[in-house]
């Protein structure tokens, strides 16, 4: 039972500190329960059919199918969270003097809710689906021990629901005039972690085959497979032994994101004071 | 900067060693891996075949080798290796790593 537990939540792990981060990123946003929820769903429906369609999957693209697939929906990923904090670069701060000021839920901020929706969807999906297939193959083999193997599973499903909710009521300890900043520079690290994992699908598909020398390896400090080795490298990217390309992909994904942020906040700027030349509010 | 260069220069290396077109064959039956050991040449790319004869999928999982693959039962998958360091490099079977266990010796 520990075992299986313990490979269920090692899955979900991810998918339930990236849905703890967008809610608490979307705190305040009306309807974003919903959209977070569309997200779980429909990752958890594309998950049971990418682990239908495996083998499939694997035959295309001569046999890289699944790293394809994966680099894909990992890169769509990239796009939403920089489409995101761009966008909350432009009205982030509007609408946290909406919330101090009304203290009701803001109107506002709903498109990019698709974009953190789709996020969400992706993680559930890419984890969901090494656990439908272990499930799977746990529930297919008659035996004595399957039952409690799912009952390990379904409480490692239960923790990593607890991860989600830890993170979340973790980052709404921040004051909310900061949690915007903060929640913009985690997406932002996610986003490029999430790149460089990209690069090293792309790389095990074979059509990547630049800089894939190890650069270093800090294995010995902090291996990749610990447990807090895990959460570091769904948070923030981290990898023991990262390959060129994917640094490359980390800092270009980094810069390009800090920069889009940088000109939607001017042009919100000179938008709104081109709109109403003596605007009274301060920021 | 002198590390990256390096890097570098074994990356153009190992690139321009061509990697065994076959593929080196890797066996899952019972949830066990046969061969258990594959030996591969240290510093170019190497193929690994993996062919599931069992009826559930397995994941070929190694933190060492930076690898993850799913390949579904009775199906293969093509396991993609970049060039390594002489060394071993443990990878399991992430579905049953109670049996399904093996070891890359690149040398």
């Amino acid at each position: 039972m520990l075992a299986s537990l313990l490979i269920v939540f090692r899955e979900v792990i991810e998918a339930g500190l990236i849905v703890g981060i967008v809610l608490a990123a979307t705190k305040g946003v009306a309807r974003r329960s919903l959209w977070v929820a569309y997200g779980v769903g429909g990752g958890v429906l594309g998950a049971c059919l990418v682990a239908g369609f495996a083998g499939e999957i694997e035959q295309l693209f001569q046999g890289s199918g699944q790293e394809l697939f994966n680099a894909s929906i990992l890169l769509l990923a990239v796009v939403m969270l920089t489409w995101h904090n761009v966008w909350m670069a432009g009205h982030g701060r509007q609408m946290a003097r909406e919330m101090r000021q009304v203290g009701a839920e803001v109107a506002a901020g709903e498109r990019t809710l698709t974009a953190l929706s789709i996020v969400v969807g992706v993680a559930v999906l890419r984890e969901g689906s090494e656990v439908v297939l272990f499930l799977y193959g746990i529930a297919s083999q008659p035996g004595t021990t399957t039952a409690s193997l799912l009952t390990g599973g379904a409480l490692g499903l239960a923790a990593g629901a607890a991860m989600s909710a830890l993170m979340y009521y973790g980052l709404l300890a921040i004051p909310a005039h900061k949690l915007f900043r903060v929640t913009s520079g985690l997406i932002t690290l996610l986003a490029a972690g999430m790149a460089a994992q990209a690069v090293l699908f792309l790389q095990q598909a074979g059509y990547l085959e630049v800089l894939t020398g190890t650069v270093w390896n800090t294995s010995w400090l902090l291996a990749e497979d610990s447990l807090v080795g895990r959460l570091l490298h769904t948070l923030i990217g981290y990898s023991d032994a990262p390959n060129g390309a994917q640094l490359v992909a980390y800092g270009a994904v980094i810069v390009a994101i800090v920069l889009l942020m940088r000109w939607e906040q001017g042009r919100q700027a000179r938008l709104k004071a081109a709109a109403a030349p003596a605007p009274v509010a301060a920021e | 900067m002198k590390l990256v260069l390096l890097t570098l220069g074994a990356v153009l290396v190992a690139s321009s060693a061509l990697a065994d077109d076959a593929g080196i064959p890797l066996k899952l039956k019972n949830h066990r891996f046969t061969p258990a050991e594959i030996h591969v040449k240290a510093n170019v790319p190497n193929l690994i075949v993996m062919s599931n004869e069992d009826a559930t999928a397995e994941e070929f999982d190694s933190t060492s080798l930076k690898v993850e693959k799913v390949v579904a039962g009775n199906s293969s998958g093509n396991v993609r290796i970049r060039p390594l360091a002489p060394g071993r490099y443990p990878f399991m079977g992430e579905y049953h790593s109670d049996t399904a266990q093996g070891v890359v010796v690149a040398e």
